[in-house]
This record gives C-alpha cells, sequence and structure tokens, in this order.
C-alpha cells in the first residue's frame, strides 16, 4: 500500500502573547524579538494541556477529510512535552476523540518530532495493516520554559497541527526521506532531565527547564538542515528549482534566511508563519503545512512537490519530499 | 589573501561594500551586524578555511578574525 496525505487541520490556543507583553515580564524588547528572530507574538496556553491541544488538532483534521474517528486505525503524537510520562499523550488523544481501542503511541524528537512521527507513520501505512492514521505534532512549550530566562522564554510558543495519512492503490505522498540524529551534540538543546534519585543516590538538582547553546543550535541548523534538503531533493531525481515550496520547522526567521542562502534559493520558497506562532516545537510544521492547504497556497492533488524539514534537540533533523 | 577571503564572506553576508569593509571596522558599530550575522560570518569563515572558531568572544572587528584565522592557520 501507498500512503496519501489526505488532509490537515491544527488548533493553538486562543491567548496571544505579543513582545510588549513581554517586556513587562523581562529585560527583552520587541526590536531586538523580531529583528533576530522574526516573531511578533506567539500563543500560550491558560491551562489547556498538549493532549488538548493535539485533541482539538485531531478533530479539526477529521471535520476537514470527513472522516470519523472511528475509522482511525492508529495514532502518533510528536512531543517533547507530553502531559505526563504515562499515559503517553496519544492514548489520551485517542479517549479524546473517540476513536476505538486502537495502537497510539508518542514520538519525541523535540522539533523534529513531527518529521519522524511521520516517517513512521507512512511505512504502517505502507505495511498494508492500516486504513487511517492521525499524525499530530503537538506542543505547550510555555511548561518547560524559564520565564525568567530572556535568551530562550522569547522564542517559544504552544499548539498542536497534523495529518491524516490514508492507505491508497496509487496515489504516494510520500518520495524520498533523509533523516537523522546525533546524540553526541545532545547538550546543546536539553530539558526536564529526569536524573536518577532513589535510595542509592544523594539529591543531585539539575536544570529542568530547556536550556539552549545558541550558537552551537544556529551553527547546527545552517549547515545540517541545508545539505538534508539537497540531500532528499537530489537522492530522489529532482532539483531544487522544482520544489515549489519548503516547510521547515518555524524555530527563527533568520535561521529560514540563512538555510536559503545556502542553498542558493529564495527566501519566499520557505513559507513562514513563526511572526504569528513563534517556535512551536513538533507542532510547527503541521500548523503552517494546515495553514497553507487551507488558505489555498497549497492544493492536495495538485502534484505539487514540498519539502517538510525539521530540526532541533537530540540532536535530530530530516527532512520529507512530498508530492501533493 | 586572507583578508581578502574574509572581507568577500563579510560583504556577501551583510550586503555591504567591499569599501566598508576593511581592517579596522567593528562589526557591530560600523557594519550594525548582530549576534546573528557574526555567527553566520563565522561559520562561512569556518567552512572557507577549514578551521574551527569555538567562540565569537573578542572578535568585534575584522583585524580581530583576520589575526585568529591566521594564527589558526599557521598552526595547521
Amino acid at each position: 500500500m501507498k500512503a496519501k496525505i489526505m488532509g490537515a487541520g491544527s488548533y493553538v490556543p486562543h491567548k496571544v502573547v505579543s513582545n510588549a507583553m513581554l517586556e513587562k515580564m523581562m529585560d527583552t524588547n520587541d526590536e531586538w524579538i523580531r529583528t533576530r528572530t522574526g516573531i511578533e507574538t506567539r500563543h500560550i496556553s491558560e491551562g489547556e494541556n498538549t493532549s488538548v491541544l493535539c485533541g482539538k488538532a485531531a478533530m479539526d483534521i477529521l471535520e476537514k477529510t470527513g472522516i470519523s474517528a472511528k475509522e482511525i486505525d492508529f495514532i502518533i503524537v510528536a512531543t517533547m512535552t507530553p502531559d505526563g510520562l504515562s499515559p503517553s499523550t496519544a492514548c489520551i488523544v485517542q479517549d479524546y476523540i473517540g476513536a476505538n481501542p486502537i495502537m497510539a503511541f508518542d514520538v519525541n524528537a523535540a522539533c523534529s518530532g513531527f518529521i519522524y512521527a511521520l516517517s513512521i507513520a507512512e511505512k504502517l501505512i505502507q505495511s498494508g495493516t492500516f486504513q487511517y492514521g492521525l499524525v499530530l505534532g503537538g506542543e505547550v512549550m510555555s511548561k518547560i520554559i524559564d520565564w525568567q530566562d530572556r535568551s530562550t522564554a522569547v522564542l517559544f510558543g504552544d499548539g498542536a497541527g497534523g495529518v491524516l495519512l490514508g492507505a491508497t492503490e496509487t496515489e504516494n505522498s510520500f518520495i524520498g526521506e533523509d533523516i537523522h540524529s546525533d546524540g553526541s551534540r545532545g547538550e546543546s538543546l536539553t530539558a526536564g532531565s529526569h536524573l536518577v534519585t532513589n535510595f542509592h543516590t544523594k539529591e543531585n538538582l539539575k536544570n529542568e527547564y530547556l536550556q539552549m547553546d545558541g550558537r552551537s543550535i544556529f551553527d547546527f541548523a545552517i549547515r545540517s538542515v541545508p545539505e538534508s534538503i539537497r540531500t532528499v531533493v537530489e537522492s530522489s531525481n529532482y532539483t531544487l528549482e522544482e520544489i515549489d515550496c519548503i516547510v521547515a520547522h518555524q524555530a527563527n526567521y533568520r535561521i529560514l534566511k540563512a538555510i536559503a542562502k545556502k542553498l542558493k534559493i529564495p527566501v519566499e520558497t520557505f513559507a513562514t508563519n513563526i511572526a504569528e506562532y513563534g517556535n512551536t516545537s513538533a507542532a510547527s510544521i503541521p500548523i503552517l503545512l494546515d495553514e497553507l492547504l487551507t488558505n489555498g497556497d497549497l492544493v492536495l492533488g495538485s502534484k505539487k512537490k514540498i519539502v517538510l524539514t525539521g530540526f532541533g534537540g537530540g540532536l535530530t533533523w530530516g527532512s520529507i519530499l512530498i508530492q501533493l | 589573501m586572507t583578508f581578502e577571503k574574509i572581507q568577500a564572506i563579510i560583504v556577501d553576508q551583510l550586503d555591504k561594500e567591499e569599501e566598508e569593509v576593511q581592517l579596522e571596522t567593528n562589526f557591530r558599530e560600523d557594519l550594525e551586524a548582530d549576534s546573528l550575522d557574526l555567527f553566520q560570518i563565522i561559520n562561512d569563515i569556518e567552512d572557507e578555511f577549514d578551521i574551527k572558531i569555538e567562540s565569537e568572544e573578542g572578535l568585534t572587528t575584522v583585524q580581530d578574525i583576520v589575526t585568529f584565522v591566521e594564527v589558526e592557520l599557521a598552526k595547521k
């Protein structure tokens, strides 16, 4: 069987927090945030947890595709901010949307999570065992951010998005993929460490908030992402000029500009909505994809070629070449 | 040669004219470059000369970078 993207959907918390509002909370300013990141606002949860954002995004997908929750055969949630260690966020979503007792599990590849989840989902559909699968990326980054740390607090937002994959005999959305990890550089971006604390050990406190080495992450992104995009396109016997749109993880507009420069393609090839949402980690790619499909910039069935590309903690990165 | 290569990278990254990028030019004050601009310049210089620049601290003028690169190249 072949896997086809049937539709997308998303949900973000209603509360919008502007740069000006952050100025009142910490020593930062709107001009600095906009010029360094391209971010103007972000949506911040007032209590809805990751499973709720994902559940509502899933309902949006089902409504747009006309598929009922009972027809879904598996749910994968990509998240680095699950509701808890157990139950998995995907299990809570399974109940939330009223799906049958199907396979549901989380994947954690930080900001690349949606790429990882989509790659896994495609293989599940290919197996012929499943007809429909929900692939979601959702995060409440605001709960792992140190709101006193202006170097990271201004960057992130909350939200969820996803796609529905369906099994077909003929139409294949997936042309190629290039997915990687490098744990040796994992310390560049950490969050929520759980050290061993039991009756054997002395208490050993470590910062649980997200911490990021800005320069190494920037350096990683502008080296590895262009290489991955080029690899996925060229290994599938296409050229960069044949790619209509690149839907990249929305970490920082300056990173997108730098990636475009490395690839020697116009920055306009990269879709962006970071100004409104900030960095929503695993949710950024599906939220943007849903926006592009909803406003008609991208049309399913148009056969246009797009690249989805993610990069983030792990380190993890990867690209998938899609035919719409 | 080192200066000319570095000058070309800065001109390209910051969209400046060659005349604006001289040895005494200060990145922040004269070129209005921010930290991310500097990261990109350093990234390109690392690739161009096949060296590693661990920290951007102390690199405030074009001369600072030229000197750093020449020292690194001499070690090779």
